[in-house]
């Protein structure tokens, strides 16, 4: 008796296991066979290049050059901000404050995290966009500045973190080789930690990325949406992801622009895909070294 | 260039790591200030607990805050149990083979999905597929799949630090594999496992894009019913109000913005506060 329930819940437990993998490939299917009605009946060149998204226009056009170009930008500025930020706090976090401190603002970083997108959106729009407006003196703050801004809030706890993991599990012996030979503390830091830990570091800064370029709703707030292919961070911008979001609900269930929407997810799918594959064979590296 | 003095140079690089882990912690404690700072006088015991009134620009918030606890505890109790014993799987019965390898990438991937992607999903798959319809029960299931993941993460990382020698002693007993889980492994795995799951929960409170297609409604002048029915939610009231409806009064979309931010900071503190409780506590 106690052997037959044994052995199913060890059937159970096998079948959780492997749902993540099942989730995956039905997501991943079910994308694909929508997006690929889609690419069929509208050519996935003229998708993937064209420079018009007018999708509710007649003739309707689905080219998603404009919204690649907005995410890309809101991305790029992001990590400007992020990236720098995120592994200086992070060395400062790991290296050079006490024990108690460090937990404390480890915490912090946490709870930062832990901030809904909505709200970090809503707290843009009423502080960051109208500064940006004043002082670059543009007709809108609603801009891919201020939509990076916000986004580099969201990416700062998952860099941070991760590269501080990194920054921690280099072996002591290094830093204290490096300290017997007379090298600053600093010194130490930057030419022996941060090098054994730069694999680690790239994989936090991946996920960053991987972050942002998922983000929906405070990017939808406050850069503007507007479907052109910008010239410059000042311009306003929309990305995939708010274009999925804020069309969703108007677009004919089944139609072509509906489809087109799961076309673009699926674009979406297969770039985040990437960025954490790559982050993952990254943080293998780490483990290994 | 100039040489700088190994000393000096060491106290000015530490004086700009200290700028930047400024820059990276004010900016998020100035958010919180400001919204807590606008929004107190909007909470009232009425807010909470009234219908919003006049094209929701009066009265409270009561259906989506009862929305979004519906959904995230539907949510919940789908993942929790299936998270778990994804976790048990990879930690105590997986070898180190192809298969596990596969599960391990399917989760990272599955980890950095867009919510918005999730959204469109859920839409295509229980709302439209099973028709579910737009309903608590078609964003929970949403929200189920987005949030396993990280259930699987944290569940094994608190099943992976508990002792192997604890295993061993009751396997040597004679007790069976899934005894020795149940008996020893997952009890003292318990705190771990909690405490991710609480900060998880704060997480799914605040999504939005997920709900948006799935469950979230404009308005309904009803509190929720049953798990077909399509709700208001926090964070998407929280949209709407901010973006869709002209003459806001500020206060209000400040005060539902406070609401949201407290249910979400509140159970990540006590997540937090729990696990250093627990760490401190630990008798290994």
């Amino acid at each position: 008796m106690r052997k037959t329930f044994d052995t199913l819940i060890e059937i159970i437990i096998f079948v959780c296991g492997i749902l993540s993998i099942v989730f995956v490939v039905l997501i991943f299917g079910f994308l694909l066979k929508e997006g690929f009605v889609f690419f069929r009946d509208f050519g996935v060149l003229k998708f993937v290049t064209g420079r018009l998204w007018y999708p509710a226009s007649e003739p309707p056009s689905f080219g998603i050059l404009p919204l690649i170009f907005g995410s890309i930008l809101v991305t790029v500025g992001a990590c400007f901000i992020a990236v720098p930020i995120g592994i200086m706090s992070a060395i400062f976090i790991s290296e050079i404050v006490p024990k108690g401190v460090r937990d404390i603002l480890k915490s912090l970083v946490e709870l930062m995290a832990a901030i809904p997108s909505i709200v970090i959106g809503f707290v843009g729009l009423t502080t960051v966009v109208p500064i940006v407006k004043k002082i670059f003196n543009l007709p809108t703050g609603l801009t891919a500045l201020s939509g990076s801004i916000m986004l580099a809030f969201m990416a700062i706890p998952t860099i941070v973190t991760i590269s501080e993991d990194a920054i921690r599990s280099v072996p002591r012996q290094y830093k204290e080789g490096a300290l017997a030979l007379g090298a600053t503390q600093w010194q130490t830091i930057r030419r022996i930690v941060l090098r054994a830990a730069m694999p680690g570091i790239v994989a936090a800064i991946m996920l960053g990325i991987s972050r942002v370029i998922g983000e929906t709703m405070a990017v939808m707030m406050i850069t503007g949406n507007a479907a052109h292919i910008p010239h410059s961070i000042f311009d306003p911008v929309r990305t995939m992801t708010a274009t999925i979001a804020a069309e969703m609900g108007e677009a004919v269930r089944g139609g072509m622009h509906y489809k087109s929407l799961f076309a673009i997810g699926l674009v979406l799918f297969v770039i985040t895909f990437f960025v954490n594959f790559i982050a993952d064979i990254f943080l293998g590296k780490n483990k290994n070294s | 260039m100039i040489k700088l003095n190994p000393k000096l140079s060491q106290k000015l690089s530490y004086l700009l790591l200290c700028v930047a882990a400024s820059l990276a912690i004010v900016p998020i404690l100035m958010i919180i200030f400001i919204i807590i700072k606008n929004g107190v006088s909007a909470i009232s015991w009425e807010f909470l607990t009234s219908m919003p009134k006049s094209g929701m620009r009066k009265g409270g918030i009561l259906p989506a805050i009862l929305g979004t606890l519906s959904i995230v505890s539907c949510a919940v109790l789908i993942t929790l149990p299936i998270g778990i014993c994804a976790a048990i799987y990879l930690n105590e019965y997986a070898k180190n083979n192809l298969l596990t390898r596969i599960i391990k990438l399917a989760i990272v991937n599955l980890a950095g999905v867009p919510s918005v992607v999730y959204g469109l999903f859920g839409l295509g798959i229980f709302v439209m597929l099973l028709k579910l319809g737009v309903s608590i029960i078609a964003g929970a299931l949403t929200l189920f799949i987005m949030e396993l993941p990280v259930i699987i993460t944290t569940s094994r990382g608190a099943l992976n630090s508990v002792p192997y020698s604890f295993r061993e002693a009751s396997l040597s007993l004679g007790v069976s594999r899934w005894q020795t889980i149940r008996h020893v492994v997952l009890p003292n795995a318990l705190p771990g496992i909690l405490t991710g799951a609480i900060l998880s929960i704060a997480r799914i409170s605040g999504e939005t894009a997920p709900i948006l297609l799935t469950a979230a409604a404009f308005y309904i002048p009803h509190l929720p019913r049953s798990i077909s029915d399509q709700v208001m939610a926090l964070p998407y009231h929280l949209y709407i109000i901010s973006t869709q409806i002209p003459n806001m009064p500020e206060n209000v979309v400040y005060g539902t913005a406070l609401v949201l931010l407290m249910i979400v900071l509140t159970m990540s503190c006590v997540a937090i506060v729990a696990r250093i409780y627990f760490r401190k506590r630990r008798k290994w």
